[in-house]
C-alpha cells in the first residue's frame, strides 16, 4: 500500500496542474473582481458630452436600470465591442449610458459618428478622476447599475454574445423580477 | 582600454539613470522625506492594469493616474494605511502586495503549510512501519567505500 503513495502523489499533482490550466482558460487573469458589487455607484457630476454646460450626476440617472458602458477613441476593443452594443443594447431593456473615459471630447464624438451612437445618455470624464472612483482601470468596462444607484454586476473587457446571453441578460432579468 | 571601460559604465549608469526616471514624472514634494515616503507606499501598491508591477515601476496610464491620487491624498495629510484602504475601496485586496489574512486568501497563506504537514506525515508513518517491521535499514552498497 505505502508502495503506492508516491503513485497517488503524482496522480493528485497532476490533477492539481490541470485544475490550473482548466482556471487559467476559463478566467480572465487580468480581471479584478469589484468590491464595489452591491453597493451604492459612488456620487458623480459629468459634463454630458454633447453639451458639456450640462452635467449628469448620479441623481439624475436614479429610477430606473442603467448599463453604465466605460469607452474611449483610443480604446480597441472598445471597437469590437461597439457592433454588440449596437445590436443588443435596444433589446436589453435598460438604458445604455457612455462613459467616455480620458478621451478628448472631439476624438469622441469622431469616434460615435463613425461607430454608431447606442447611448441614450452620454457622459464625459476628460481626467478620468472620478473614474477611479468606480474603480475603473482600462476600457472597455461595463457596469450594471440598479434603479437604487447600486451596482450588480460589472464586466472587465468587451463584451461577447456569450456573456451577454450568460451573465448580462440574468443579472438585468433578476433586476426586472425584483422590481415587480 | 581601461579609460573606455569607464566611459561605458558612466554611460551604462547614465542610461539606466535615464530609463528609470521615464516611468515617474517629477512631484512637487515638500522634501525628501515626503519623497522617501511616496517612493516607500507606491512600492507597495500594485497597478491594476499590469498586475506584475508595482505602482512606482509601471508605465500604465492607469498606474499614473494612481500616482497622482497618491500623491494628492498624501498632500491632503491622511496616512499610508487610510491611502491603501481608499485604493483597497476602489480596486480591491488585488492592489496590495502584501495580500491580507481573511477567507479567500487561506489556500494562499496556509496551503503551503499543510502539504508540507502531508508530506511530514507520510515520511513519519514510513519510517515508523519500517522500524516496527524489525528489518533492519537497507544497507546500499555503492561499492565507493575507498
Amino acid at each position: 500500500m505505502s508502495r503506492l503513495i508516491p503513485f497517488f502523489a503524482f496522480l493528485a499533482l497532476c490533477g492539481l496542474f490541470g485544475f490550473g490550466i482548466w482556471w487559467n482558460s476559463h478566467h480572465d487573469q487580468t480581471a479584478i473582481p469589484s468590491p464595489l458589487i452591491n453597493k451604492p455607484a459612488p456620487e458623480f457630476a459629468l459634463p454630458e458630452l454633447y453639451d458639456p454646460a450640462k452635467m449628469v450626476t448620479k441623481k439624475d440617472l436614479l429610477g430606473k436600470p442603467y448599463l453604465l458602458n466605460v469607452f474611449a477613441s483610443w480604446c480597441v476593443e472598445c471597437a469590437v465591442e461597439h457592433p454588440l452594443l449596437e445590436a443588443e443594447g435596444p433589446t436589453l431593456g435598460v438604458e445604455l449610458v457612455g462613459y467616455n473615459y480620458k478621451d478628448q471630447p472631439d476624438d469622441a464624438k469622431a469616434w460615435l459618428a463613425r461607430h454608431g451612437n447606442p447611448y441614450q445618455v452620454l457622459m464625459a470624464d476628460v481626467s478620468g478622476q472620478t473614474a477611479i472612483d468606480f474603480g475603473v482601470y482600462a476600457a472597455p468596462e461595463t457596469f450594471l447599475v440598479d434603479a437604487k444607484g447600486v451596482i450588480r454586476y460589472k464586466r472587465i473587457g468587451p463584451f461577447t454574445p456569450e456573456v451577454i446571453e450568460k451573465e448580462l441578460k440574468p443579472a438585468i432579468a433578476a433586476l426586472a423580477k425584483e422590481s415587480r | 582600454m581601461r579609460r573606455l571601460v569607464v566611459l561605458l559604465a558612466i554611460g551604462l549608469l547614465l542610461f539606466a539613470g535615464l530609463a528609470g526616471a521615464q516611468a515617474i514624472e517629477p512631484m512637487p514634494f515638500k522634501d525628501h522625506a515626503q519623497e522617501l515616503r511616496f517612493q516607500h507606499l507606491t512600492a507597495q501598491l500594485r497597478c491594476p492594469m499590469c498586475q506584475n508591477e508595482t505602482l512606482a515601476d509601471s508605465n500604465a496610464p492607469i498606474a499614473r493616474d494612481l500616482r497622482h491620487e497618491v500623491f494628492r491624498l498624501m498632500q491632503e495629510g491622511r496616512t499610508d494605511d487610510q491611502i491603501k484602504q481608499y485604493l483597497v475601496a476602489r480596486y480591491s485586496d488585488y492592489v496590495l502586495y502584501d495580500p491580507p489574512v481573511n477567507p479567500t486568501t487561506w489556500v494562499l497563506w496556509f496551503g503551503p503549510l499543510l502539504i508540507l504537514l502531508a508530506g511530514a506525515v507520510v515520511v513519519v508513518v514510513t519510517i515508523r512501519k519500517r522500524s516496527r517491521s524489525g528489518a533492519p535499514p537497507p544497507t546500499i552498497d555503492h561499492g565507493d567505500d575507498w
